[in-house]
């Protein structure tokens, strides 16, 4: 337990409303997303300013505390599990869009800024702000962050790395550290930028945020390509790829997971397909047109059973909100949804989804499949009820076995959920003893008492 | 208090919808007290783990867990927005009458629920003597909304609320019954406390509506609250019997249809009834079941089943009405076009939505009375969005978010009436003598 001394020093920084001390307020903060155990934190703070924040990151570290920054919790690594005896510290009521600079492109926003509120504040100027996970209502920026969240776009768009210009946060005694700047090009110093975007709050905690902004692209055009069969479609995916065309989105989703969206949100999907592809393309209009007549004809001669193209933007809406309802169609089916997301090189995505099929088959669980076909990111998800422990062990070996196959491939254990806990005993496999070692160094170097976010990514 | 088996049986039930919760956190971006308090312990995935901890003994605390479920608007936003269909409001009350057993209701609540509320006759009786002496504690707020506020220092704070009518709708109307007219419709009409003793007005809007399109009329002169306060006070004892008191009242051969002009009676008879019969028989749980079927509220009523549709209106009236969804009856019953097409019944005024129109008032029966600070700014965004839609009135179709809107009206000095979609339409029938 935490010295009442000091708990009283939190109080003196942050207001009694701001500490929550009460072990059923703490327990609400035990959790994330992942399927983990829950670990209760001692403290949970709120600091509601930039001033206070350092001084309370300073202070954790003078006492040893364990830190454990939080956004909206959504984390599907446990990034955000705390460390028992260590304290929770929220981000929410750091909640600021400082600057959108429609000259420069950049914003610059606290941490706890919401993404999905910031990119319709973005796009009511006319700009665009193109990261979007799939927990976009409620995730925050300084999760994405510090996880490098990805989304649907990443294809064309890339990552939340992609948008990070600058950031400043505070090191483990509360100083302020400047990376980046508010320019295109910058090189000075290290990319420290680099090191943070990721690092899942075990390097420093953020303050501030420089995002990148692009223009708004003025058209774009959605179709789903509906198959009967799986390999055509997963095929189709490197076709496309291969001829040179990059869409904004290029998603896939199997007949399992047809059918949970379609149960849920009847947004008209064909149930009765294997397997179908949703494409976007965006850009000028003549080469939406161009690309978008382009995927459908490469789509027609890969063996598509039908394609529809969404006539307006409601159509259009109504595509993306059954696939961003994927995940959540698919949880309501058991009690228990453990989501992956090993990612391979994209002309290996044929391979990973017959391989999924097989381990699917082999361990005789239920997993459905859908993601991100387009930049090689899948999210097989495997359905199944904890409480039942001979399956749960069947689960635990068909994680193994996916993560085996995917770096057999040339994939990585994550493309954008993170290490966390949940996958730091696989990370040495993907890359080597030296690679955690060399981790370690600079966690120990930038942070000794190891408080900031400990047991994440590289263990220890 | 419940006996173990008891309790270890409904917390079974629990558990089962309890592990449909997967912790994505999606309740964050539509749960109204946590917009205002951004503590996870107010939205429903917090509620979720506390109970989830309970049941599985990680903490004992089942006084904190029960204080902090009850600060909720039960408002079921969460639930309409739930990714994986957890059943939030059905385990929230449902933990709520747990809690509440094995906890102890509070004395005062008890005497309130089954000294009084439960006892329909006494509640009337008393509720008749206070509105004759209301005046010594309340002066009149705003003329044109109604409302009062207190006197001297009370535990009203600064609220400006609707008084107790003079007299309730049940006395004003009695007992009445009848025959199906050319519609060949009966309507039980359940009145609830809020119409019968505040609004008694929107119950007379009601019965000239029904007996305009010639549907008959099974209006008990006594009857009993919904149960509601009770339950979701975790009063399973006084739920029941008020459930049965009425159920005797509306027995199935009385009417085609039970119509109500509250969206919280409505939508607790239809779907929290059911629910919760487990104390009843078997043949009164079955009379539950068919009084939920043919319960309705009154704008459903006579859009669906009585056939009223607003001819396509001619030119633009000048006056701006906009309308308020109650969550109980869009997001618990998907009722939202219905009353809608009633206020376009009313050639007199123009609809114009506001912003947020489903957005929870902020409300919440009881949870007004105990977060009042948290319920008032919640009101506010209301009030702002009613404001700025430009209108003259505001309509909607239960009585406690015409409560809420009048105080945050009366406090915000705006001079926007507030009325009940069934009230604008009746002004707009031709007078039938």
């Amino acid at each position: 337990m935490i010295m009442k001394a000091l708990v009283k020093e939190f109080e003196k920084i942050l207001g009694q409303d701001n500490v929550f001390q009460d072990e059923t307020d703490r327990a609400t903060y035990s959790y994330d997303a992942a399927v983990l155990d829950p670990v209760l934190p001692s403290l949970v703070l709120r600091p509601t300013s930039s001033e206070t924040l350092g001084k309370v990151v300073g202070l954790c570290n003078e006492h040893a505390l364990p830190l454990t920054v939080r956004g909206a919790g959504t984390n599907l690594s446990g990034g955000t599990i705390p460390t028992a005896g260590g304290v929770v510290v929220l981000t929410n009521a750091l909640n600021r869009i400082i600057e959108i600079n429609e000259e420069d492109l950049y914003a610059v926003v606290e941490p706890g800024v919401v993404t999905a509120k910031f990119a319709a504040a973005v796009e009511a100027k006319g700009l665009f702000y193109p990261p979007d996970p799939g927990s976009q209502a409620v995730s925050t920026l300084g999760g994405n962050v510090a996880e490098n969240a990805g989304g649907l776009r990443g294809l064309r768009y890339g990552v939340t790395r992609d948008y990070v210009m600058g950031l400043e946060f505070f090191d483990v005694n509360g100083e302020l550290v400047k990376a980046g700047a508010r320019t295109v090009k910058c090189v000075a110093g290290y990319n420290l930028g680099g090191l943070m975007v990721g690092s899942e709050g075990t390097l420093g905690v953020f303050d501030k945020i420089i995002l990148k902004l692009i223009p708004m692209p003025p058209a774009r055009k959605a179709m789903m390509a509906i198959f009967n069969d799986i390999n055509k479609a997963s095929e189709t995916v490197s076709a496309i790829i291969a001829h040179r065309i990059v869409p904004v989105t290029l998603e896939f989703m199997d007949n399992f997971t047809i059918r949970a969206v379609e149960d849920f949100s009847h947004a008209g999907l064909p149930v009765d397909a294997a397997a179908l592809l949703l494409i976007e393309v965006d850009g000028h209009p003549v080469q939406v047109e161009e690309d978008a007549e382009k995927v459908e004809s490469l789509c027609r001669k890969m063996g598509a059973m039908s394609i529809r193209v969404a006539q307006d933007a409601a159509e259009r809406d109504k595509v993306w909100e059954a696939r961003r309802a994927a995940l959540s169609a698919l949880s309501r089916v058991k009690p228990t949804t453990v989501l992956e997301d090993a990612t391979v090189p994209r002309s290996k995505i044929p391979a990973m989804i017959r391989s999924i099929e097989e381990i699917a088959r082999q361990f005789n669980l239920t997993i459905g499949t859908f993601g991100h076909a387009g930049d090689g990111n899948l999210h097989p998800t495997i359905l199944t009820d904890r409480r039942n422990h001979e399956e749960w062990g069947r689960v635990e070996k068909a994680i193994d076995a996916i993560f085996d196959r995917a770096l057999a491939l040339g994939g990585t254990l994550s493309g954008e959920h993170g290490i966390g806990l949940a996958k730091s005993r696989y990370l040495e496999k993907e890359t080597s003893r030296a690679t955690i070692l060399y981790s370690r160094r600079i966690k120990a170097a930038l942070d000794p008492k190891n408080i900031l976010n400990p047991g994440k990514i590289i263990g220890g | 208090m419940y006996d173990m088996h008891k309790l270890a049986q409904l917390m079974g039930e629990l558990e089962d919808q309890l592990v449909v919760c997967m912790r994505c956190g999606m309740c964050q971006a539509v749960c109204p007290v946590f917009a205002e308090t951004g503590r996870e312990s107010d939205v429903a995935r917090g509620k979720l783990a506390l109970l989830d901890g309970l049941l599985q003994q990680m903490f004992e605390d089942p006084h904190g867990v029960s204080q902090r479920l009850s600060k909720c608007l039960l408002c079921g936003s969460c639930a309409a927005n739930c990714p994986s269909g957890v059943k939030v409001l059905e385990i929230f009350l449902k933990a709520r009458a747990i809690l509440s057993g094995y906890i102890g209701l509070p004395p005062a609540k008890r005497a309130l629920f089954r000294g009084l509320l439960a006892q329909p006759a006494l509640f009337d009786r008393l509720l008749r003597w206070a509105s004759k002496i209301q005046g010594i504690f309340l002066k009149p707020a705003d003329e044109l909304l109604g409302s009062s506020c207190a006197r001297f220092q009370s535990p009203l704070a600064d609220r400006h609320v609707k008084a107790l009518a003079p007299v309730s709708l049940r006395r004003r109307a009695g007992s009445s019954s009848s025959p199906a007219g050319r519609s060949g419709l009966r309507a039980g009409f359940f009145v609830g406390c809020l119409v019968d003793k505040v609004f008694p007005e929107v119950g007379e809007a009601v019965l000239r509506s029904l007996e305009y399109h010639g549907v008959g009329v099974h209006l008990p002169g006594e009857q009993g609250c919904c149960g509601i306060p009770a339950l979701s006070s975790g009063d399973l004892t006084a739920f029941t019997e008020l459930v049965r008191y009425n159920l005797e009242r509306f027995g199935a051969d009385t009417c085609d249809v039970l119509v109500t002009a509250c969206a919280t009676c409505t939508a607790t008879i239809k779907k929290i009834w059911p629910l919760m019969a487990q104390d009843l028989t078997a043949e009164e749980q079955n009379q539950v079941l068919e009084l939920a079927e043919k319960t309705m509220d009154i704008s459903a009523f006579l859009v669906d089943r009585v056939g009223v549709n607003p001819s396509v209106a001619s030119g633009s009236p000048e006056e701006i009405i906009t309308y308020h969804d109650p969550c109980h009856l869009k997001k618990s019953l998907g009722v939202a076009a219905q009353p809608r097409a009633l206020l376009r019944a009313n050639p007199g005024k123009r609809l114009v939505e506001m912003v947020e129109a489903d957005r929870c008032c902020g409300c919440g029966g009881s949870f007004n009375l105990q977060h009042y600070a948290i319920s008032a700014s919640i009101g506010m965004r209301k009030r702002d969005n009613i404001v700025n839609s430009g209108c003259r009135m505001v309509a909607t179709s239960c009585p406690a978010c015409m409560l809420q809107i009048t105080d945050m009206l009366s406090q915000g000095g705006d001079a926007i009436q507030v009325k009940h979609a069934i009230e604008v339409y009746a002004e707009s029938l031709p007078t039938s003598e």
